[in-house]
């Protein structure tokens, strides 16, 4: 059963038109071949307008959509070879970023990222991407590995936050984050982060302190959840739409700011409607960076990578 | 100041003073709710006499408390671009900025100083959370950034009283990105060897926790002070259980490894001075490091 988004019931309609015509042509015999050419023309034409025309608030919503590829999904399709690495080494694994050594494009990297899960049961496996202390050392620690190596770093970020709990709490969320943009700021090896769906505050930039950031073109990425700003700026969570247009969460407006370095582009209809494709063309945006980066010294590379980020909201 | 200053303004003073009333002179403790007479309150630096309970103390105070009147030098601070995203939300940026730089006269959440502890040179960040809850935008980052250069500048060391709501909310993913660059700035200091002291008041919170309030070589923590990432209302409402008494208190963090002690306002000073001392060896001019002194005389008299 696929699922719609709100603002995408007429594409719904549209499709389950299609769907019934070719059960009827299947069972009756009749020929509707041209009919169905007209709708399927019919749909793309609508995808299209919809979909080049988002609202920060439509694409908070394409960025959730439960049937968006994952990180596991990108680590299948795009990573070989994968040996999975668990632990922070000091108290527990955490399932909400998950990790590991493998080969991207022909060499050896670490890749990491937050694993939202894709039905209940993995879901709430994998906490619905919302790391622990744990989930954050282990990036640090999978990280200095990297850098021990020579290994380029891949993240992948997914999540709506860092967890709210009392035991994530006592065992130093904050620290936990703190430190690991700390060790994104320095190892000597290329790095480059992707935002495939929700960049969610500290959450997110804890793994997405890097050379290259990339961004696909439905994807948020803000300090606060729309929701999470609304509720107090506006007193009211209702808000949230106003709150998403306000905040300036898309790819786009974040290239505008300088935080992003690159959007890629997603199949028409969004990441959903072609999971294959999408994690392809990410592929192949990862490969461009990563060459890009290879041909620079490693200390070259930190000392741009700090120049980048120390220089954000800087005047002029 | 010109004739009109002088004979004018002590007039305007004398009319203000009169209508002074009883609650002026006395506030009322957060904690345990007595009766504080105004010049007990400001000789215990805003700590409760009764209970202990350490209110907010403005950043010219602590200032005064850490290096002595007269001390230290305030910096000016670089100057930010000022509504990065032109953010409106039931008021426009600008104009919440314009309301908080009237009530504190401040231009942004952040007061940056220097001057010498012990002999040893030592520059000071204060968040003050009277300006929009202390929160950090691009104006907060940029002061750490240039707080913790003029600390490598002079060698010396960064001290940072941390006191915030955390991200400010109507700099987007630009106060996000504060996160990663004041992380760079501490990360700076320390590679060249320098010491830095992070003070948490209360509250600590959000991404200021998450970045260099957490990063410190030492982790000191004001008695009660609120620390921590998310929200206390927030994880209730995840959880949805009671909180854990003491929750996200430095009595708390600190039973949790997370602080390496909680110290009362008065000795913050002294707790500083001696750390530095081990931290920062003075050398003779001979290069041989002097020994360190016994006890704080050389921090007789702190103000």
């Amino acid at each position: 059963m696929q699922h719609y988004l709100d603002f995408e019931r007429p594409v719904a309609e549209l499709e389950s038109k299609i769907k019934e015509l070719r059960r009827l042509s299947e069972s009756d015999g009749v020929n509707i071949v041209e009919e169905v050419g007209r709708l399927e023309t019919k749909l793309d034409r609508l995808l299209v307008q919809t979909y080049t025309k988002l609202t920060p608030w439509q694409k908070t919503q394409v960025a959730r959509h439960p049937e968006r590829p994952h990180t596991s999904r990108y680590i299948a399709q795009l990573i070989e070879d994968f040996v999975p690495l668990a632990g922070d080494r000091l108290y527990g694994e955490d399932h909400a970023l998950i990790a590991g050594l493998g080969a991207f494009d022909g060499r050896s990297v670490v890749v990491m990222g937050h694993e939202k899960g894709s039905d209940t049961e993995s879901r709430v496996r994998h906490n619905f991407g919302m790391a622990r202390p744990e989930g954050y050392r282990k990036a640090a620690r999978l990280m200095r590995l990297a850098g021990r190596f020579g290994l380029p770093v891949i993240s992948l970020v997914d999540t709506s936050g860092a967890y709210p709990g009392v035991g994530a709490e006592e065992r130093g969320q904050a620290e936990a984050i703190a430190r690991s943009i700390e060790t994104c700021l320095q190892i000597q090896v290329p790095f480059v982060s992707v935002v495939i769906g929700e960049g969610g505050s500290g959450g997110a930039i804890a793994i997405a302190v890097a050379d290259r950031v990339l961004m696909l073109e439905h994807a948020v990425y803000s300090v606060i959840s729309p929701e999470g700003c609304a509720s107090i700026l506006w007193r009211g969570g209702d808000q949230a739409e106003a709150a998403a247009a306000a905040m300036k969460l898309t790819a786009s407006d974040l290239v505008g700011l300088e935080v992003v370095d690159e959007v890629v582009k997603e199949p028409l209809g969004g990441a959903h409607r072609d999971p294959a494709a999408t994690v392809a063309e990410v592929g192949r945006a990862l490969a461009r960076a990563l060459s890009g980066l290879e041909e620079r010294k490693p200390g070259e590379l930190l000392r741009a990578r700090r120049d980048k980020f120390m220089g954000m909201g800087r005047l002029g | 100041m010109s004739w009109l200053s002088d004979l004018a303004l002590p007039k305007i003073r004398d009319l203000v003073r009169k209508t002074q009333t009883e609650e002026t002179l006395w506030t009322k403790c957060h904690g345990c709710e007595q009766m504080i007479f105004h010049r007990d309150l400001e000789a215990a630096m805003n700590v409760c006499p009764h209970c202990g309970f350490h209110m907010r103390i403005a950043p010219d105070v602590r200032l005064r408390a850490l290096f002595g009147d007269g001390g230290f030098t305030v910096i000016e601070l670089p100057r930010v671009k000022a509504d990065p995203l032109r953010f409106r939300d039931r008021k426009r940026y600008p104009d919440r900025i314009r309301e908080a730089r009237v009530r504190t006269g401040r231009r942004d959440a952040i007061v940056v100083a220097h001057g010498e502890i012990g002999s040893r040179p030592v520059v000071c960040a204060i968040l003050d959370f009277d300006f929009m809850g202390g929160s950090m935008g691009t104006a907060v980052g940029e002061a750490i950034v240039a707080a913790a250069r003029l600390a490598r500048l002079q060698e010396g060391a960064l001290v940072i009283f941390s006191a915030s709501g955390g991200a400010r909310m109507q700099e987007g993913i630009l106060s996000l990105m504060q996160m990663a660059r004041t992380t760079a700035a501490i990360a700076e200091l320390k590679e060249a060897g320098l010491p830095y002291i992070s003070v948490m008041t209360n509250p600590t919170t959000g991404g200021v926790t998450a970045s260099f309030a957490m990063l410190g070589d030492v982790s000191i923590a004001e008695p009660g002070a609120i620390i921590g990432f998310a929200g206390a209302r927030v994880i209730e409402e995840t959880i949805r259980e009671k909180l854990p008494d003491g929750f996200q208190r430095a009595e708390y963090l600190l039973e949790h490894g997370m602080l390496d002690m909680v110290a009362p306002r008065s000795e913050l000073r002294r707790r500083i001075a001696s750390l530095l001392r081990h931290l920062m060896p003075v050398r003779s001019r001979e290069g041989a490091l002097l020994p360190v002194p016994a006890n704080d005389a050389e921090e007789a008299a702190p103000a």
